[in-house]
């Protein structure tokens, strides 16, 4: 569903600031596997994320999705095939439109925008509906602003808006990172239901390796823009956070490492 | 007092004309989050096109769009500067705008002004406002619906009607997902580029289209008619929001909420005039005025807060 092939990408080239964040990266997920990607600060976990998003065009390499050869696509043109949540919880959704008017943006994701109603009636009750399954306590504020709700209700309702057009790829940008611990459990068990229901390919950023093992089906470490752990099935199961430290001191080579990894 | 109330009309007419150009700056300011100044430029640039097709022999409705045309397209220009070149939206109105002075001096012959011959019955008959109609209507030479209030008030509410419309469709939606968060526009698959430039140019249409209204109610077009046009619009924008904002929730009244808010500064402005002020520092008060709404939000964040106790009393 994914592939990257050898993308490369350097900011601030030329600079004392110089700085190789994706390191001739390549990577290729299945249709429906749902990857978790870990690694320390500056890993290059959100520049691959942002990569595949397209937020900016890489220095060389390519990527497809689904078979559609995406490298040269603006982000606008490859939201067609992504859905996205990000780590601010202000990011995903637009704060002085209504809830309902923030879902029929996203239910028009990829599709041309003319002259036809912004949001329908009918989508309002398949709105009201939709909120109502998922529990929030948002369906009867389907006309309140989204600037109004808390930080958790709007990583939930982004996370709705992303799968609400069945997205080729889901990409989970860090996004439960901003939330106290009970609220990032919640949207973490949400994204799973709506992950699995939909059987989504996903990515998912974090930097807790708890949560990194506990949740999909393969797991990869960022190194220094390389991927340096990449396991699935039987030993991504088995998987502890130990075991994990110890693979990658393996492949880095380095013990400090670990500190940064578990502070991060 | 008596000069006051005679001079109303008047200044009810002007600041709905203002109005429509005032909405026009909602547009950007409020949906998009650019403070566009090309305004300035492109008020003139309608009332110059208008005058000079007008005063040519073309009939009243296609002179005015031409003027809403030529308006739209100094919004392109505006619009592909910030968006093609990557120049600061600020930036990239004030360079349309300084260009817009030579473009509107050309379109005029070079001449700073341009009068329509309104001594001369059949054109004054053929325009859509006037000044003179005011007096006309009191007199009874002319129909009351000639008057320029009922007139440009009527138009102004098609206007809020179509831009109702407008907003609510998908791709008004997507013009105020741009303004409100870019970001997650693009996200959604929103080129935020064009929505931008469209927005500018459905902006600069309308103040076009209010440069080519009041180029008629003054019966001329001068090359200073738009300066401080974006200073007179965000005021309407101010005055409308703190007198009308609790109570207009709905998106049609916001934008009736600008152009009441234009007619309340050109009353309070005939007021200014009535005193012994020398009308030359209207443009100082205006600009203090506009500073000072805007400043207030700004003041109340900061030092506005809640009293809170510190420890007990003293004589606890």
């Amino acid at each position: 569903m994914l592939e990257i092939k050898d993308v490369w990408k350097t900011f601030n080239a030329g600079t004392v600031n110089e700085k190789t964040a994706l390191h001739g990266l390549s990577l290729t997920l299945k249709e429906g596997e749902f990857v978790t990607v870990i690694g320390g600060n500056g890993a290059g976990k959100s520049t691959l994320l942002n990569a595949v998003a397209g937020t900016f065009p890489v220095d060389a390499g390519t990527i497809s999705i689904g078979g559609d050869d995406v490298t040269k696509l603006p982000e606008y043109k490859r939201a067609k095939f992504i859905g996205r949540v990000f780590q601010d919880p202000m990011l995903g959704t637009a704060p002085t439109m209504q809830i309902g008017e923030n879902l029929a943006l996203a239910l028009r994701r990829g599709k041309r925008r003319g002259l036809g109603w912004g949001l329908t009636l009918e989508e309002k009750e398949a709105y009201y509906r939709l909120l109502r399954d998922l529990d929030l306590g948002l369906e009867d504020r389907l006309t309140s602003k989204v600037g109004l709700l808390s930080g958790g209700q709007r990583q939930a309702l982004t996370l709705l808006m992303a799968s609400l057009q069945k997205p080729r790829l889901l990409l989970l940008d860090e996004h439960t990172a901003a939330l106290d611990p009970k609220t990032a459990a919640k949207v973490l068990a949400l994204s799973d239901k709506i992950i699995s229901e939909n059987r989504l390919t996903t990515m998912m950023v974090t930097h807790n390796m708890r949560d990194a093992i506990a949740h999909g089906d393969r797991l990869i470490m960022l190194y220094e823009g390389r991927i340096v752990v990449d396991v699935s099935g039987e030993e991504k199961r088995k998987l502890t956070v130990p075991r994990l430290l110890e693979l990658f001191s393996k492949v880095s080579g380095s013990d400090e490492a670990d500190d940064k990894l578990l502070l991060s | 007092m008596l000069n006051f109330i005679n001079a109303l009309p008047g200044a009810v007419a002007q600041g709905l004309i203002w109005g429509i150009m005032a909405i026009g700056v909602y547009i950007t300011y409020k949906l998009l989050d650019i403070a566009d100044l090309t305004v300035d430029g492109s008020f003139c640039t309608g009332a110059a096109v208008f005058t000079v097709l007008f005063t040519s022999g073309t009939h009243v409705l296609p002179a005015m769009l031409a003027a809403v045309g030529a308006g739209m397209l100094a919004g392109l220009a505006t619009g592909l500067l910030h968006t093609f070149c990557g120049i600061p939206a600020i930036l990239s109105g004030i360079l349309t705008q300084l260009g817009l002075w030579s473009v509107n001096l050309a379109v005029m012959s070079w001449k700073s002004t341009v009068p329509i011959p309104i001594t001369n019955n059949e054109f004054l008959d053929r325009l859509l406002v006037s000044l003179r109609f005011i007096q006309d209507v009191g007199k009874g030479v002319r129909p009351f619906y000639m008057h320029p209030i009922l007139v440009v008030g009527l138009l102004t509410l098609v206007l809020v009607a179509v831009l109702y419309w407008f907003f609510g469709t998908e791709l008004g939606c997507s013009l105020r997902a741009t303004g409100s968060n870019p970001n997650m526009a693009r996200a959604q698959g929103i080129n935020t580029d064009f929505t931008k430039v469209l927005g500018l140019m459905l902006s600069n249409g309308l103040v076009a289209l209010s440069g080519s209204l009041l180029a008629q109610y003054n019966s001329a077009s001068e090359i200073n008619m738009g300066r401080g046009a974006i200073v007179i619009g965000l005021a309407a924008v101010i005055i409308g929001e703190v007198l009308l904002g609790r109570v207009f929730h709905n998106f049609a009244l916001r934008l009736l909420a600008v152009s009441i808010g234009a007619i309340i500064y050109y009353i309070v402005i005939q007021a200014v005039l009535q005193t012994k002020l020398n009308p030359n520092y209207l443009k100082l008060l205006s600009a203090l005025v506009v500073a000072i709404a805007l400043a207030v939000p700004y003041w109340k964040g900061k030092y506005a807060r809640k009293p809170v106790k510190i420890g007990g009393e003293k004589n606890a």
